[in-house]
């Protein structure tokens, strides 16, 4: 038997493809683990069509309740505390009006407006241009409740999602952040992240699937400061406050469509 | 034809094992990366991706640039190429590689890489962009290794192989208008929210990656008994010539939309990296290197002298790919992350393992177009 | 066949070196995973059974976290209701690892015994083991 190199090669080559490639093919066949087996969603979580939120910083009153908001969140979500701006993690912080609206500010704005930190969190979009860009579903709008989610199990770490965020909400994790969250505070109900993963505010849907509050709506519940609830049920709190007083949102020309919106001014502490 | 690359003088040797060298150092610091985390580099929240990305962008470009040898030459018939189309063909496969080294040692979790065949996303723009340079990479090693096989054999090439060429000639400006809308479809970023971001980087991509091939070109003939011909060199250098003039034209019409606009929003990329901006100015020294080295490679290229003089060409050449690599490697990730989605300013600089990491993923690419240049040039040395 | 004798050698290394993870351990003493399931909750539990059976688990358990994940995750559906028509809240920290708080004399028996290194643990908390 003679049989040139370039003959053997060819014949392993495709040998081991078609093994290769049947060995997927059946894999992905095999199909559904248990017939019998069904998921449903928990009696008693907080359902609604589209959550958004609303944020009137007027009623907040001093530093304390920006500090109570940003820390239920960090704390419920094991948020790293990476102690540089280089490398940090938030799902929820504060800035400036200028920072919060950049362009929108002028010369002899209301002081009180023009000083008071604003809080920002991610806005899950109706329209959020990090899904349309993720390369592996890893970030998706989930079609039963609106909210962006973060899947950090797929997520690739490509961070082409933080690039397409016009609203800088997303973070990295550039480390390993177990090192930087605190041993005694750690919430064991809520894993943390890995290393190499993007994450951000998710509009706390662990709690909402527990029936509860987001974390930092509960935190500053006392001030009425942040409200949550269904934009497509006329009754919700959301949509009375959007009723009576005027919001804006951050980059609207941009056509993201966020859901959390802003009241300016008018309040009792603003 | 691969046994080729592994005879070859004492020079041809030091070369490869220096690569080698380079290419273990950046292994290195890739495995301390791997453990330490993407921190390691320069990258931060605001400022999320830079040197590996831009390098990435850069190198398509060139990876791209093959059609501007193979569609003179078969859609023309323009014989002058005849010789050097493999030149091309071969300097893709090793840009394109490198392209695909530079996104995986950019991955947070790169042992998930596959969770983009697995999990698909058409939306994406970057599952394209992965989609068509695995295609252009596979079209390319196709056609230059039957090609030059062929050759080899002193025979025609077999006629099937046409209606992959015609296809690389298609998809090579294809890869490279893909990779554009990663950047030109973000709503959030002003400095790449631009129609002509496609444009300006064809145009960049058909000035850098010729002005490669010319310098590739004067290599050979100096190391080899292989010349790749006079007209063929003066014809790249007119391509040259035409594209960049495109290129910093296309620039001139981005700054002239930024600044007479008046809208803060698009000028401040500019200004940070052209004058800096509030107090930073990092990049100001190198951007405007590059636009230095790009109106001398222009005085040098539009010159018919100078042109036709190769020592001149060979330095327009280097100053037209240097200038490019600073502008597209490095300047347009930049100037899109800075000032950031807040209106602020966050300074980006490659820190030592970053660089060292960058330097291994060249050095693959230069060995692996060292490898294919010498199995392409021994072929023809051994059929002359 | 010309440079027969290089081939073969060559051969015999690779096969060898390819064949190398069969043969290691060969002979070494490894005992037989035996995973607890005596930890402090499911001494408590009146009936002792798992989301699904131990047939089941031992061969399907990750198949059915990762269908968990999908579940919870991208479909909003946080309860499993099992073969046997029992509801189970979705989760592998607050519902598997519950039950089964023991890490190291549960997971770590099989896992270590099959050498796989899931990856869980870099971001699901384990719980704490006390001594028993």
């Amino acid at each position: 038997m003679s049989i040139s190199r370039r003959e053997f090669l060819k014949i392993a080559g495709i040998t081991t493809a078609l093994g290769l490639g049947g060995a997927t093919a059946l894999d992905r066949l095999r199909g559904k683990l248990l017939e019998a087996a069904e998921y449903k969603r928990p009696e008693d979580a907080l359902k609604a069509k589209h959550w958004a939120m609303v944020v009137d910083v007027g009623l907040l009153r001093s530093g304390e309740d920006y500090k109570r908001a940003i820390d239920a969140c960090h704390r419920a979500h094991n948020v790293p505390n990476i102690g540089n701006p280089k490398d940090e993690v938030k799902w929820i912080w504060t800035d400036t009006y200028e920072h919060t609206f950049p362009g929108t500010g002028y010369k002899h704005m209301t002081e009180a407006v023009e000083e008071k930190p604003f809080l920002l969190l991610c806005n899950h979009c109706e329209n959020p241009p990090c899904v349309k860009v993720c390369p592996t579903k890893a970030t998706f709008k989930r079609k039963s409740d609106g909210i962006v989610m973060m899947d950090f199990h797929r997520c690739i770490g490509c961070r082409y999602c933080m690039a397409a965020c016009p609203f800088g909400a997303r973070s990295f994790n550039w480390r390993d952040p177990r090192p930087f969250i605190k041993e005694e505070t750690i919430n064991k109900e809520f894993p943390t992240r890995a290393i190499g993963v993007v994450e951000k505010c998710n509009f706390c849907e662990e709690r909402l699937a527990k029936g509860l509050m987001p974390a930092c709506v509960e935190a500053v519940k006392d001030t009425g400061a942040l409200l949550f609830g269904d934009l497509e049920d006329p009754e919700s709190p959301v949509r009375e406050v959007l009723r009576s007083k005027f919001t804006i949102r951050r980059k609207p020309e941009l056509g993201t469509q966020p859901s959390v919106y802003y009241v300016i001014g008018g309040s009792e502490n603003a | 034809m691969l046994e080729k690359a592994l005879t070859g003088s004492k020079r041809y040797w030091i070369w490869v094992f220096f690569l080698l060298a380079v290419m273990g150092a950046g292994t290195l610091a890739y495995l301390r990366q791997m453990s330490v985390g993407l921190g390691i580099t320069g990258l931060s929240r605001d400022v999320s991706w830079g040197l590996y990305i831009g390098q990435f962008t850069f190198l398509v470009g060139v990876a791209a640039s093959a059609v501007m040898l193979v569609l003179p030459y078969y859609l023309h018939n323009f014989k002058e190429f005849a010789k050097i189309t493999i030149l091309g063909e071969f300097l893709a496969v090793a840009s394109v590689v490198m392209c695909l080294l530079f996104i995986f040692v950019d991955l947070g979790q790169p042992m998930r890489i596959m969770n983009v065949i697995l999990h698909p996303a058409p939306n994406s723009v970057m599952f394209w962009d992965a989609m068509v340079l695995n295609g252009y990479l596979f079209l390319n090693i196709l056609v230059g290794w039957t090609v030059l096989g062929a050759e080899r054999k002193d025979v025609p090439p077999p006629k099937w192989i046409k209606p992959f060429i015609y296809l690389s000639i298609a998809w090579a400006p294809s890869i490279h208008t893909v990779t554009a809308f990663l950047y030109s479809g973000l709503p959030g970023r002003h400095y790449w929210l631009t129609a002509i971001m496609a444009a300006r980087f064809l145009a960049s991509a058909f000035s850098g990656g010729p002005s490669l091939l010319i310098i590739l070109a004067l290599i050979v003939r100096k190391y080899t008994s292989f010349d790749p011909g006079k007209q063929a060199i003066q014809t790249l250098g007119k391509i040259v010539t035409y594209f960049m003039l495109t290129n910093v034209f296309f620039l001139g019409l981005e700054a002239f939309t930024a600044f007479y606009s008046g809208i803060p929003g698009h000028a401040h990329p500019f200004l940070y990296l052209f004058t800096g901006l509030e107090g930073h100015t990092k990049l100001v020294p190198i951007m405007w290197m590059s636009i230095i080295l790009a109106l001398v490679a222009l005085v040098l290229l539009v010159n018919p002298a100078t042109r036709k003089n190769e020592r001149t060409l060979a330095v327009a050449a280097a100053a037209t790919f240097l200038s490019l690599w600073i502008d597209k490697g490095f300047g347009l990730i930049i100037g899109g992350f800075v000032p950031n989605m807040f209106e602020s300013v966050t300074d980006y600089w490659p820190t030592a393992p970053e660089t060292l990491i960058t330097l291994g993923v060249w050095a693959t690419g230069l060995l692996i177009l060292t490898v294919l240049y010498k199995v392409a040039v021994t072929v023809k040395e051994e059929m002359a | 066949m010309q440079d027969g004798g290089k081939i073969i050698v060559g051969l015999l290394i690779f096969v060898g070196l390819a064949t190398l993870p069969f043969y290691y351990n060969l002979g070494a003493p490894m005992a037989k995973p035996d995973p607890k399931i005596d930890t402090p909750v499911i001494k408590e539990l009146a009936e002792k059974k798992c989301v699904e059976t131990k047939a089941f688990m031992r061969g399907g358990h990750m198949k059915l976290l990762n269908d968990w994940r999908d579940s919870a995750l991208r479909n909003d559906l946080w309860v499993y209701v099992n073969a046997e028509g029992k509801s189970h809240a979705i989760g592998l920290q607050r519902t598997c690892m519950n039950c089964h708080s023991n890490k190291k004399k549960f997971c770590d028996e099989c896992h270590n015994y099959m050498a796989v290194k899931p990856y869980c643990w870099n971001c699901h908390i384990e719980p704490k083991e006390k001594e028993i």
